[in-house]
């Protein structure tokens, strides 16, 4: 299988491949990893005639970087990198946990977190890490920058709010208040590796056993990465346990129509968004403090 | 149609031609190069019969275009050893680590890797390692086994 036939271009800064963006519009598509534009082009789901190779760009957008009260991450930053990144691993350790949960080892050494977020997959998985770490993400267009707040970033089916003409070149995300704990907690369907259903939380303890903050997001049971803000509610302000957890857990998918396909139907999605999630506040809490 | 040219390193040795865009780099590496050793299995990224190394990665050469590895480092199953079995392969052939054979180019590219980063791996970690090659014959005892193997000689041991 090969793709339908297309002109490369493989720009050397930022600013020519917005240029090129802009003057090649919808037919063009910029290349990361590769890795889910690559394998849409082979089965023809996409044919974009313009390909805009960022390979060049890597020593720009490759980085993850300590800014005190932010870690800067690059977009072309690849899975791997995150996963085996010590920074992440001491200051923002579900990003790495996340990471490390994509596909296989080939998979993260190519694909990107920039194309994960500007994908949207509805069953990726570093969307919902991004969404339970309150990422900030930094689009460049022709005008300029601008940044996004993650909440504010997926719109469904591969949809978010970068606009046509827009390269994401940045993941702003704060650090973690300390004593925090996070976790991650994935489903992965058995042939795909792709998530059924993934669980991300972040839960701050106060000094008496109280969850002070807690963010909660899933991944693969609605068209896009949510934050599940009723079962934060559900915590905040009060002493955490099993059976609060269990409890807030209930509301994983409240106003939500899991998605349904041959392998999970919306009521077994909703009942693992559930579980995936008690799941995930269970063990944030016992790596908090 | 537009053309490219590019000039790939593959095993040690400069290879510069022009190339459709479009070209992905494993026909890239089979048609072009007739370096066949590479296999083609699922086609779709999942099965890793087409792993290679790219700049020291292990990739699914499947999912690359030849254009992007334009003054890359390729390694292929045929530039492992050097005129002789890598200890890999060695393992592989000693713990009959194969039946049909498809999927050991790309299991050896990814197990060699894999051994780089982690030395001294339990069967668990190999089996993690593994996640991006499929094999259909052996269920995967012998291949471990052989890693193992590989691992131990790698160590200094027997
Ligand atoms: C076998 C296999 C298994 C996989 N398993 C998983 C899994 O378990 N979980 C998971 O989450 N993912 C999985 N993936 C997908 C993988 O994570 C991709 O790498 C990722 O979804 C896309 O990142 P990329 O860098 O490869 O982007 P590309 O494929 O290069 O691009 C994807 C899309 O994003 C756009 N884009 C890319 N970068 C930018 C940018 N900086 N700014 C604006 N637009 C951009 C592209 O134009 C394109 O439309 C799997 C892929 C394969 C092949």
């Amino acid at each position: 299988m090969y793709p339908e036939a297309f002109s490369y271009h493989a720009p050397s800064t930022v600013e020519e491949a917005l240029a090129l963006l802009e003057r090649h519009g919808d037919d063009a598509k910029l290349l990361a990893g590769g890795h889910s534009l690559l394998p849409a082009m082979k089965l023809r789901l996409s044919g974009p005639t313009h390909i805009i190779d960022m390979k060049h760009l890597r020593g720009s957008l490759d980085y993850i970087r300590d800014e005190g009260d932010d870690v800067a991450i690059g977009a072309l930053t690849t899975h791997r990198s995150l996963e085996r990144s010590e920074l992440l691993r001491g200051k923002l350790p579900v990003l790495a946990e996340t990471a490390g949960c994509i596909g296989d080892m080939q998979v993260r050494n190519l694909g990107t977190l920039g194309g994960s977020v500007a994908h949207a997959d509805p069953a990726g998985d570093l969307p919902a890490a991004v969404l339970a770490l309150d990422a900030v993400l930094v689009a460049q267009g022709s005008g300029g920058t601008r940044t996004i707040a993650a909440g504010e970033f997926f719109h469904g089916f591969f949809e978010t709010a970068l606009e046509a003409g827009e390269i994401l070149i940045e993941l702003r995300i704060p650090t973690l208040a300390a004593g925090s704990g996070s976790s991650y907690q994935k489903f992965f369907h058995p042939a795909s590796g792709y998530a059924v259903c993934g669980a991300a939380a972040v839960i701050t303890p106060d000094a008496s056993g109280n969850v002070a903050s807690c963010r909660v997001a899933l991944t693969g049971v609605s068209e896009g990465a949510y934050r599940a803000t009723a079962v934060e509610e559900a915590l905040v302000g009060k002493p955490f346990s099993e059976e609060l957890a269990a409890a807030a857990a209930e509301h994983a998918a409240d106003g939500i129509e899991p998605l349904e396909d041959y392998f999970a139907d919306a009521t077994y999605r909703g009942h693992l968004a559930k579980t995936f999630v008690k799941r995930a506040l269970l063990t944030a809490w016992e790596r908090s403090g | 149609m537009q053309k490219i040219p590019i000039t790939v390193e593959v095993n040690g040795r400069k290879a510069s031609r022009e190339v459709e865009p479009r070209l992905l780099l494993v026909h890239f590496l089979r048609e072009a190069l007739g370096l066949t050793g590479t296999k083609i299995g699922c086609d779709t990224s999942q099965c890793g019969s087409c792993t290679v190394h790219l700049d020291g990665m292990a990739v699914k050469s499947c999912t690359v275009l030849a254009v992007q590895a334009n003054g890359s480092q390729v390694t292929t199953i045929e530039g492992l050893g050097n005129g002789e079995l890598h200890p890999m392969q060695q393992a592989f052939w000693d713990n009959h680590g194969l039946q049909c054979g498809y999927c050991t180019p790309g299991m050896i590219m990814t197990a060699t890797k894999l051994l780089e980063e982690n030395p001294n791996p339990s069967d668990e970690e190999i089996r993690d390692g593994l996640e991006g090659n499929l094999c259909r014959c052996t269920g995967y005892e012998n291949i471990v086994k052989a890693i193992r193997a590989a691992a131990e000689t790698a160590r200094g041991g027997s």
